[in-house]
């Protein structure tokens, strides 16, 4: 009795063991197109609905170089952050630019007619037949505690990714001349002008950042749930605007806690109180936390002054 | 000053919207006969061709084309040519009541439509109010023909497919313990679910996990195959489409579950995911009227006419869209109709008529309706072996 | 000739005092109107400016209709049009006036909606058509402001993106949490659930009242285009009287600076809270008629999620923010658009979207609205040339 009992408990353990690095996971994923977010919200002040839609057409170049042309996985993603890179500047440059001086509503909402253009392209282009997404990782991954834990290679490399790419992005923020430029202009767009910096150039920098990362998502994104569509993007892309919302938007790492949160939650969620309503619980923990933190985990809280 | 601006823009917007709407409203999507001046068997069709559910309804619009151009070119139906207009809904109730009106104004004689359950549901209230006659391809679930004497299903119903899922598998002993995973934002899904949970109880199968997944993230079943392993489960039902499907066997492959997978008919069309690895599917049982590789002359000629026509393989979805039209010319002939019938007499006449008709076409040899507009095929289970699907009696 | 004079002599004999009568009781009740309506100020004229328009682009599709040279599509899209207009007016009385972003206001409407139509289809034998669809619309109303009261309260301790997020959130929640609902109504009463339908014990002659994602089914059709006409002229004067209302001026003044009245000793909160849930009401009518115009009503995405959240944003922010008769315009626009783009097909949404940016850019970019007003095509210089014409 009392050893089944301690076997029970393991596999217990185990099990929860699978949910927190599935979680994990999944978590990163939204933390990296969180960062996309982030960035340009953080500079612009602008939430970019059409980020999702970048992450899919960022898949999509990645699965036509790979599996269509037969290319290398690292070369499919290299061409795929070109591509998206320049998609993301050429939006920039066309739909939101323009609006700059708008209000930021005016520039949300064609932010929305972008990503209804970029699915509707994508509709035009590849078709609506679901693809299967060839993972770019070929590792399967390690076996612990005699099989009863099994990490997949998508997870690890994911997870991995994601931190390294924080880490550089963060030493690049504060170290590089354009990433001091990108603080500047994020924390006093005027100020930074009288100091000679290219808010137009710096802006424009952002969003290329932004969209190469997503097309690293993309790949990273499908690679973990491999079925694409032209709709494959928006629903991960709510996620993780929630997600950057959650960890304080704005911030660097904010995102990545925020995503790894997100994703942690929604598995435990579906796991351990009801698959039906995970949503459900996943936003009302959202709801509390910024209840609790107004601005979000890491978020700076700017007191308004008379 | 700019407000004023925008609203007169607007207003003169809005101002010819309405006049080309009055004057313009018969544009069709899909003609394919000019029909000026001409008398027409005038066919609607009503589906998902933009949105998440594009790929079923982009099957049906050209599969029911190819349908009508054969039988344009062999003369028609009872010496009439059929023009045929497909309208987008998008999978939504509103937006497919709006593309019925759509169609009616265009002159649709006969609606085949929708693809959706939901929409079906929306849009048969509409028919059964004008009485004009409907008959769905695909809209699976039993409100949309449940009071509606006017719409007729070429699939079989959620109910059926449900229950004989349920039998099969306690009858061939395929296991004890069986977990489910629905999506329960569906109706289709959870509606297959429901009938499936009754029949398993009442033949002593034991439902260890029952798991749900919502449209909103239906990209992620590590949990929930993770449960259904944790309680032991030797038998997934998966009462869904192929397109979760592909990841549901690719992630529990990674996982290195391997239970038996039991899928439905929303399973039709896995093997056609471009650049799914068919070795994942093995030994995957689910339930179809049509297989694309069958070697009968009917279905090889759809198929190649579809591929060349189209590209890519035709799935379920299409091949029911195809019979569809067969179904209703051979009703039409039989009651000896011409285009000059109003609404009202080809509905009337079709109710009567589809219930004498005995119809073998690609999705099932000798179909028959009873008046509730159910169709009597069988659903037939089939196992997947080395990438095709064989017939497991 | 002169029997003709005698006529004329005569009938004007007839005639003339009648004329005069009726042109002296025309003058009496005209002037005072005209007088009335002049002495009013600018707001309250457009506001009678907007209802005229509203009723006489009812009597035109009224009569278009009865003389039968009104497409279906047309009929068909009546009431959602309306009901999406009443949507926007809620948000933009949120957005506009309140000047906190909402993202989450299809669930009001959601809200409403199904209220509604569970009250509708449970008493469907029980009372008589007309009572019961006053008491659906009232009940849909408040329990719609009720949530916006309940969801108001934490949500206005936020700002800005994070308030709108979380009102994305609530959106969500209600949406989820609807879609695992099972209500069924059998002779022992009602049963309720929150797994499946099974678990609801029925017996066999039980009718389901909500089947979970399948919603619910049957509901009575009961919006008509003139029930939906008046409930959103009477919504643009509730809305206008409450922004010229004491309290509206109030929620302008925290609008547009929250420390300064505080200081003056506003209840914030208070002002915050009735705005709110105004908004909310406002969106809950929304859904009722939306709810009462069709057969069977779920809960997707698309029609009650985030999707129907943003498009709403769109109908406000397009149509002018705080401008009420811009975002009915802007919804009657935008939801006809991609119905009159049916002939292209599977162009469709890819050309409304390209619309959709134009039209923003046409109207927001600083740019072109500059070059707009060095052309003459802006408003004023549009609306100034044809006062010219008219002086010549």
């Amino acid at each position: 009795m009392h050893r089944v009992y301690i076997y029970e408990r393991e596999l217990t353990f185990m099990g929860f063991l699978t949910y927190l690095i599935n979680g994990l996971s999944l978590g990163s994923v939204y933390a990296l197109i969180a960062l996309g977010y982030t960035m340009v919200y953080g500079i612009a002040k602008m939430l970019n609905f059409a980020h999702g839609d970048v992450i899919m057409i960022g898949a999509y170049l990645v699965f036509m170089c790979m599996s269509n042309s037969g290319m290398p996985a690292v070369v499919s993603i290299v061409i795929s952050i070109v591509c998206c890179t320049a998609l993301g500047m050429i939006i920039e440059k066309i739909a939101y630019k323009p609006l700059r001086k708008a209000t930021n509503l005016a520039v949300l909402i064609t932010a929305i007619g972008v990503s209804y253009f970029l699915q509707n392209m994508a509709l035009m282009i590849f078709g609506s037949n679901p693809v299967s997404f060839t993972s770019v990782i070929k590792w399967e991954g390690i076996s612990l505690a005699g099989g009863n834990l099994k990490i997949t290679g998508n997870a690890i490399v994911t997870i991995v990714t994601c931190i390294v790419i924080m880490v550089v992005l963060m030493w690049f923020v504060k170290n590089t001349k354009p990433g001091q430029a990108m603080r500047a202009v994020s924390e006093d767009k005027d100020a930074a002008i009288l100091m000679g910096i290219n808010v137009n150039a710096t802006i424009s920098l952002t969003f290329a950042i932004g969209s190469g990362l997503a097309a690293v998502a993309g790949a990273l994104l499908c690679s973990s749930y491999p079925s694409l569509t032209p709709y494959t993007g928006s629903m991960p892309g709510i996620k993780a605007f929630t997600a950057a919302v959650f960890g304080g938007i704005g911030s660097i790492p904010g995102a990545l806690i925020g995503g790894l949160l997100l994703g942690v939650i929604e598995i435990f969620a579906k796991a351990y109180i009801s698959s039906q309503l995970a949503d459900a619980i996943v936003f009302t923990v959202l709801i509390i936390v910024l209840l609790v933190k107004p601005t979000g985990i890491l978020g700076k809280q700017i007191k308004e002054k008379v | 000053m700019k407000k004023k601006a925008l609203s007169l823009v607007l207003s003169a917007a809005m101002m010819t919207s309405l006049f080309v709407g009055c004057g313009n409203g018969s544009a069709g999507s899909s003609e394919s006969v000019d029909t000026s001046g001409e008398l027409t068997w005038r066919i609607g069709g009503i589906g998902p061709i933009t949105g998440g559910a594009a790929q079923y309804g982009q099957g049906v619009m050209n599969a029911i084309q190819l349908a009508v151009d054969e039988v344009n070119e062999a003369g028609g139906i009872n010496g009439y040519q059929i023009s045929f207009n497909f309208q987008d809904d998008e999978a939504d109730q509103q937006k497919s009541v709006n593309a019925y009106n759509t169609l009616k104004d265009w002159g649709m004689q006969i609606l085949e439509g929708t693809v959706t359950s939901g929409a079906g549901q929306a849009v048969a209230a509409e028919t059964y109010a004008d009485r004009m006659f409907m008959l769905t391809p695909s809209a699976s679930s039993p409100d949309v023909i449940n009071g509606h004497d006017n719409v007729y299903q070429v699939c079989f119903s959620d109910p059926n497919q449900g229950a004989v899922s349920a039998d099969y598998i306690a009858d061939n002993k395929l296991a004890t313990k069986v977990g489910v995973i629905y999506d329960s934002s569906d109706p289709y899904s959870s509606g297959v679910y429901q009938t499936f949970a009754t029949e398993a109880k009442a033949k002593g199968l034991d439902i260890v996990a029952s798991e749900a997944f919502t449209a909103d993230s239906k990209t992620d079943f590590t949990t929930q195959l993770q449960k259904c392993k944790d309680a032991g489960a030797d038998l997934l039902f998966l009462p869904f489409y192929y397109t979760e499907g592909s990841i549901v066997l690719t992630q529990a492959n990674q996982m290195g579950y391997k239970p038996t997978m039991f899928g439905v008919d929303g399973f039709d069309g896995l093997l056609t995911v471009e650049n799914f690895d068919a070795k994942l599917a093995e030994g995957v049982y689910l339930l179809t009227p049509f297989a694309a590789d069958s070697q009968d002359e009917a279905t090889k000629k759809f198929v190649s006419a579809y591929e060349e026509k189209f590209g890519g393989t035709p799935n379920q979805f299409a091949a029911d869209a195809y019979d569809g039209i067969y179904i209703l010319k051979e009703a039409l002939e039989a009651a000896n109709l011409t285009p000059e019938a109003s609404n009202e007499e080809i509905c009337d006449a079709l109710i009567a008529g589809l219930q004498k008709v005995n119809y073998n076409g690609l999705t099932g040899e000798g179909m028959t309706w009873n008046e509730k507009g159910e169709v009597s095929k069988a659903p037939k289970a089939v196992v997947i072996k080395d990438g095709a699907y064989a017939s497991v009696d | 000739m002169k029997i003709l004079e005698k006529l004329k002599k005569s009938t004007q004999k007839i005639i003339g005092p009648v004329a005069d009568t009726v042109s002296k009781y025309a003058k009496k009740v005209i002037t005072p109107v005209v007088n009335l309506y002049k002495k009013l100020n600018k707001p309250t004229k457009k506001l009678i400016r907007t209802e005229t328009v509203i009723l006489a682009l009812f009597a035109v599709v009224s009569v278009m209709e009865s003389s039968g040279n009104l497409t279906s599509l047309m009929k068909g899209l009546l009431v959602p049009v309306c009901a999406y207009s009443l949507v926007a007016v809620g948000l933009n009385l949120c957005v506009g006036y309140l000047g906190e972003l909402s993202l989450g206001h299809a669930g009001f409407m959601c809200v409403g909606a199904f209220t509604s139509a569970l009250f509708s289809r449970t008493f469907q034998d029980v009372i008589p058509d007309v009572p019961r669809f006053i008491i659906a619309l009232v009940l849909g109303t408040a329990v719609a402001a009720l949530f916006g009261f309940l969801i108001a309260i934490p949500v206005l301790r936020l700002s800005g993106d994070y308030l709108a997020i979380v009102t994305l959130a609530f959106g969500e929640i209600i949406k989820n949490v609807i879609n695992v609902l099972y209500v069924g109504k059998d002779s022992k009463g009602l049963h309720f659930s929150m797994k499946d339908q099974m678990s609801l014990n029925m017996d066999l002659d039980g009718m389901m009242l909500i089947n979970g994602p399948q919603g619910i089914t049957g509901t009575p059709r009961q919006s008509t285009f003139l029930i939906a006409v008046l409930l959103l002229m009477l919504a643009l004067i509730v809305t206008h009287n409450f922004v010229h209302s004491r309290t509206g001026r109030a929620v302008m003044a925290i609008r547009d600076n929250q420390i300064a009245a505080e200081t003056v000793g506003l209840p914030v909160t208070k002002y915050k809270l009735v705005a709110f849930t105004l908004s909310a009401a406002i969106a809950g009518v929304g859904g009722v008629l939306y709810a009462h115009n069709i057969n069977s009503l779920t809960a997707t995405t698309n029609n009650f999620g985030y999707n129907m959240s943003i498009m709403i944003l769109v109908y406000v922010v397009l149509g002018g923010i705080g401008n009420f008769s811009g975002s009915v315009i802007a919804a009657v626009v935008l939801t006809m658009l991609p119905e009159l783009l049916r002939g292209l097909s599977t162009y469709r949404m890819l050309i409304y979207s390209i619309v959709l940016i134009g039209l923003m850019l046409f109207n927001w970019a600083p740019g072109i609205l500059k070059w707009r007003e060095a052309h003459g095509l802006n408003a004023t210089a549009i609306i100034g040339r044809f006062k010219k014409k008219e002086v010549q």
